[in-house]
């Protein structure tokens, strides 16, 4: 069942569920931070209508730079303008930002701990027709390697819009990765939100689950989905939604691991250096578990609607239960 | 910013000559290092730190500081060795470059010396961040001057040639380029390497303004940035002619110099060859 303390979206099963993109709550959550803080500045390199930072655009136009189609130059640009006590949200498609500069995001902004907020859209099969050339696959796995940097990813547009207003009271580099296309809406506007905090949204009605799913973005809905069929056959499921990939909420995920004893990932990204792999990396040290991970498996994209995508790159609900399932078995050996 | 008169510049010619025996005895304590720029850079930063610049060292953070890039990090002994002639921090810790737990890192890091602006090596990146240092002060109305202090062999990079672009977009009459055209880079000869051909034309072709002077000659330089400080509506490139390995004739022009430090007979022997400019 919904964990209803933290004040979830009821109609979440509802066929009709609202879906609202990530993208469009980075927009209103800048908007909003623009209204209260004079120090928000905002760099786009030509997508900015396809990033939502159009909204703070044309609001503000005075406190935003159109960098034209030069990421490089967007994030060194930035760090400058926060080395003078601004804070500058950047954003492009994650393919380009921090794909095409990640070198400079790592020296200018990172190496200079500067509280540049970058901001990289279209994410993962979100960006579906574009193709494989379009799709980042990758950009968890590049930012969270970086010290000092923050990894957000938001699960819902209430979330996007959270960590966009939460990162820009913080001083640390922060990469927010968003979808394009519009996805339920799994939290409300009470669901309480701290960037480097998980959530447990999905629990047993009663007793202890037999399985963790942690999930990351907005394929977090495929993996309550999952765990809702999975209660009906009688396997009892907890569904984590971590969405701060760095810092890792490691008690969170050892209490998770604890209870459970079988963990399985999901996220619309390589499993390769992705959450996943985070994950592992933190049980591994701290709380040896089976873990199955549901991912991209070490493939490019292609073109086709979001849907056909994650049904054929196996990052779907089905594939979700399979790797329950199989988690399940290695559980009990 | 004060006109040069002959005993100012006096004194700037002890001062820079200083400064290549702190870069030279820094550079052979380290024993690796970049020598043929930073000697060459030397008396560009000589007039910047001690008759340009607005700052103070006693209060290195004063929110209302010029501020100086230094994008080509890897001649950071000329930097180092001038911040502290300027009294930034002990001549004495120039004997701590590139070593464990030093401030003085190899390439400049400015978690370790919070002084500088940014921290620098790879190339191509600097005039960005000063970029967005003179679009922030232009727009929040600081009234300060952004130097970038900027490499030909870097010109290589495309991400500088973003950051032109966006500095004549946004009109940053506030915001001096020097480049340091010293003709070499890690491989050889500029031209040899990637033909960079007239840096005048192009940064004008870009819509900037842009001098050429004689990087050794103080007068002509602190003229170029006064001429640079009352143009209005696009920033200015000063190309500043160097010679690399200056003040050591052996290695003057020299592109073998760029990435090596001199052993304990070579650095005697240019120590001698300074000590007798005195």
């Amino acid at each position: 069942m919904l964990n209803q303390s933290l004040k979830l979206n009821t109609k979440i099963f509802n066929n009709d569920v609202e879906k609202i993109s990530t993208r469009q709550g980075f927009g209103e959550g800048l908007l909003k931070l623009g209204e209260k803080n004079e120090n928000i500045m905002a760099l786009c390199a030509d997508l900015t209508e396809s990033t939502k930072m159009n909204l703070f655009a044309e609001r503000f136009p005075e406190r935003f730079i159109e960098v034209g189609v030069a990421e490089q130059n967007m994030a060194a640009v930035a760090s400058g303008i926060a080395s003078m006590g601004k804070i500058p949200f950047i954003a492009s498609y994650g393919i380009f930002s921090p794909g095409r500069n990640w070198e400079q995001i790592r020296t200018t902004i990172c190496y200079n701990n500067q509280p540049v907020k970058i901001i990289g859209s279209h994410a993962g099969t979100s960006v579906g027709p574009d193709g494989g050339s379009h799709q980042s696959f990758e950009d968890i796995a590049i930012t969270r390697v970086i010290p000092n940097m923050v990894v957000i990813s938001p699960c819902d547009y209430n979330e996007a819009k959270r960590a966009t207003i939460a990162c820009a009271k913080t001083k640390d580099p922060t990469y927010i990765r968003l979808a394009r296309n519009d996805t339920p809406v799994i939290t409300t506007e009470e669901t309480p939100f701290e960037i480097g905090k998980s959530q447990i949204v999905f629990t047993p009605e009663v007793g202890l689950a037999h399985v963790g799913i942690v999930a990351t973005g907005p394929i977090l809905y495929k993996a309550i989905r999952a765990a809702h069929e999975l209660e009906k056959n009688g396997i009892k499921v907890k569904v984590m939604n971590l969405s701060t990939i760095k810092p890792l909420d490691v008690e969170g995920l050892i209490s998770l691991a604890r209870e459970t004893r079988a963990i399985v990932t999901v996220e619309n990204h390589q499993i390769a250096g992705g959450m996943g792999s985070a994950v592992a990396e933190c049980l591994a040290e701290n709380y040896i578990t089976p873990i199955e991970f549901v991912g991209i498996q070490d493939k490019f994209g292609q073109s086709g609607t979001p849907e056909e995508l994650e049904k054929n790159y196996g990052i779907d609900t089905a594939d979700i239960v399979e790797k329950v399932n199989k988690v399940l078995i290695r559980r009990k050996i | 910013m004060e006109s040069l008169n002959d005993e100012k510049i006096k004194e700037l010619k002890i001062i820079a000559n200083d400064i290549r025996k702190s870069i030279i005895e820094m550079l052979y304590s380290a024993s690796s290092g970049h020598t043929a720029g930073a000697l060459g850079m030397a008396d560009i930063f000589t007039l910047l730190y001690f008759h340009v610049l607005k700052h103070d060292p006693k209060n290195p953070l004063w929110p209302s500081r010029d501020r100086l890039v230094l994008s080509n990090g890897h001649i950071c002994p000329v930097l180092y060795a001038t911040m502290a002639k300027a009294g930034y921090f002990p001549i004495k810790e120039l004997d701590t470059l590139r070593k464990f737990n030093s401030r003085l890192q190899g390439h400049p890091h400015r978690e370790f010396l919070p002084f500088m602006e940014t921290s620098s090596g790879p190339l191509g990146s600097g005039l960005s961040q000063a970029v967005g240092m003179a679009i922030a002060d232009k727009i929040y109305g600081g009234n300060k001057t952004i130097y970038a202090i900027i490499s030909d062999g870097e010109l290589n990079e495309g991400n500088t040639w973003e950051a032109i672009m966006l500095a004549y977009k946004e009109k940053l009459s506030n915001l001096i380029i020097i480049v340091d055209r010293n003709n070499i880079q890690i491989g050889g000869n500029t031209e040899k390497v990637m033909p960079l051909f007239d840096l005048k034309d192009k940064f004008k072709s870009f819509n900037c303004f842009a001098e050429e002077v004689d990087g050794h000659n103080f007068w002509e330089i602190n003229n170029a940035i006064f001429k640079a400080k009352g143009n209005k509506g696009a920033p200015t490139f000063i190309i500043a002619h160097t010679i690399p390995g200056k003040g050591v004739k052996e290695w003057e022009n020299d592109y073998r110099w760029h990435g090596k430090a001199p052993n304990k007979k070579e650095a005697e022997m240019a120590l001698a060859e300074l000590d007798n400019n005195k």
